[in-house]
């Protein structure tokens, strides 16, 4: 159950999309998320959807394993959802009691809904289409420039690389947790909101201190391998932009006009 | 109480590409009061099928009974189960979290509903049995224990549950050879003292020859050797083949065999294999 989250993991499929330089890759990202914001009506939606969808047909991904992903953060979805549903003021749709549906609200919920659904996808193709290393090579290239006012690129790109590779070991090691105390008998689904919470504690303790553990043994291997920094460090691949790059950047350019064109017109 | 399998089947992330048979029609029975071992490499289907025991997957085909109770039945519930059932995972020292080794062993029963005395007195007696002084140790931080002894609180925090059947996945994994001789012990006594099914994986051919009355070889989610070690360590030829081998005295006396065929090759333990050597030189001098 757990393992299935998908978020952030890497789906080898050697594609095109798969096969573009990273940078490339973390900037239509960047824009896809601010086109995301720029356009305000859900012909706009439909516009960047068809993009999205035309990207991960391209990418081979299968839908099944990308919507998977989704699951857990359903949730979360759901709640906005709801939110925004009910407490939207306006035009006044259905009422009872304290609850109050307005025509405003259920546009609002589904706009919500729509852009978060297509931010989580549109983020996690960068993710399930880039190796972690190169998409640290390229997020590190990317911020070179802003080295010469103090921003610390590589350690930013490595902190994130380690962020994403832990999300799998965690994933596991809080499976095999909650395995072991269900085996105690530990009971997760039933009881109030502070029952369920409390339920947690079993889980969260080892989880924090196995985290505490593993960061440790990996920062000792770290420096057995004699890290000490990006200083001097060189890669055995360099990452180029090539054609199909530039390719790329020409549709990402247009994609952006074509939402700055829905937002005016 | 009793385990019996029938054609297990289940199958890891069905219709994605990372799909894997983990268990492949696996069947066989444990009796009463056994300790059965489990033998096989990483992959093989050994902690799927552990789990599957204790019903915290569900299988995708076949059928569980124990003791009467089949946990494959909808109808069935988990805690009738668990109080049956009581697994102890790889590394169990990492499931810890209370402030106080009591508190902690006392995590299982109090979910099961014991309360007040009784559940003082299952915490002891179980403390006790893994060998640790409960005066001594019952107020310690569970964080502050040993390796060994971390493990030790963490089995008794499945015994405390006072379990008809006992997994046990590599209880001796990453342990220095005192402290793995003491779980050994250990187990020994538990199954002694309480008289129950305990079983067994390990990577370890000469503990599991010493221990077991019954031994399961598991390769790429099937059993292919189901009986008495004495039987399982005799087929030299599949176990090999799959890269398992022999006990440490069995490979010995294979190896001197290869020079002497006349020596007996029937050897499980070091004192078989000595004696069947005592009494080959025997024979040679008179």
């Amino acid at each position: 159950m757990i393992r299935d989250i998908t978020l952030g993991q890497y789906f080898p499929a050697g594609s095109i999309i798969h096969s573009l330089d990273a940078r490339t890759k973390i900037l239509g990202t960047l824009l896809f998320v601010i086109e995301l914001f720029v356009v305000d009506s859900f012909f706009g939606f439909a516009v960047l959807a068809t993009f999205l969808a035309a990207i991960i047909a391209a990418s081979k991904v299968p839908v099944k394993f990308i919507f998977r992903g989704l699951t857990p953060v359903f949730a979360i979805i759901l709640f906005t959802f709801v939110i925004n549903l009910f407490m939207s003021p306006g035009r006044v749709l259905w009422h009872w009691w304290f609850l109050t549906i307005t025509v405003e609200g259920v546009r609002r919920a589904f706009f919500m809904a729509v852009r978060l659904v297509l931010l989580i996808i549109g983020s996690s193709m960068l993710t399930l289409c880039t190796k972690p290393i190169q998409l640290t090579d390229g997020l590190e290239k990317l911020l070179k420039p802003f080295k010469a006012i103090g921003v610390p690129s590589h350690e930013i790109a490595l902190m994130m690389t380690i962020a994403l590779r832990f999300i799998p070991t965690l994933m596991e090691e809080a499976d095999k947790i909650i395995k072991a105390q269900q085996a105690r008998g530990a009971d997760f689904e039933s009881g109030n909101i502070f029952r369920r919470g409390k339920a947690l504690i079993p889980i969260l303790i080892p989880l924090f201190v196995s985290s505490f553990r593993i960061a440790q043994e990996l920062a000792l291997a770290m420096e057995a391998r004699c890290y000490n920094g990006g200083g001097g460090r060189t890669r055995m691949n360099e990452i180029h932009f090539a054609r199909r790059d530039a390719l790329a950047g020409v549709l990402m350019a247009a994609s952006l006009g074509a939402a700055i064109a829905i937002r005016i017109l | 109480m009793a385990i019996e399998v029938k054609d297990l089947q289940y199958t890891y992330s069905p219709g994605l590409p990372g799909e894997t048979k983990a268990l492949d029609g696996v069947s066989f029975n444990i009796d009463d009061g056994s300790i059965c071992g489990i033998i096989g490499h990483t992959g093989s289907g050994k902690s799927t099928l552990l789990q599957a025991l204790d019903g915290l997957i569900k299988p995708s085909d076949g059928e569980i009974i124990i003791d009467g109770i089949s946990l494959t039945d909808k109808e069935t519930s988990l805690v009738d189960v668990r109080k049956r059932v009581g697994i102890v995972f790889q590394y169990p020292e990492y499931q810890l979290f209370e402030e106080t080794v009591a508190k902690d062993v006392s995590f299982g029963p109090s979910n099961l509903g014991l309360e007040g005395d009784e559940l003082e007195a299952a915490v002891r007696s179980s403390i006790e049995l893994v060998g640790l002084d409960y005066e001594r140790i019952k107020d310690k931080s569970p964080f502050e224990l040993s390796g060994g002894q971390k493990r030790r609180v963490a089995i008794a925090g499945v015994i405390a549950m006072n379990p008809g059947i006992l997994i046990l996945d590599e209880p001796t994994a990453g342990l220095d050879p005192t402290a793995h001789k003491e779980i050994l012990s250990m187990v020994k006594r538990i199954h002694e003292t309480r008289n129950i099914i305990i079983v067994f994986v390990s990577h370890n051919m000469g503990d599991v020859a010493d221990m077991c009355d019954k031994v399961l070889v598991m390769n790429e989610g099937r059993i292919i050797l189901d009986g008495t070690p004495r039987y399982v360590f005799g087929q030299k030829d599949v176990l090999d083949e799959i890269g398992l081998g022999v006990t440490p005295a069995a490979e010995i006396v294979g190896r001197i065999r290869e020079r002497i065929p006349e020596i007996d090759s029937d050897v499980l333990s070091m004192e078989e294999a000595a004696a069947s050597l005592a009494e080959f030189i025997k024979r040679k001098r008179s």
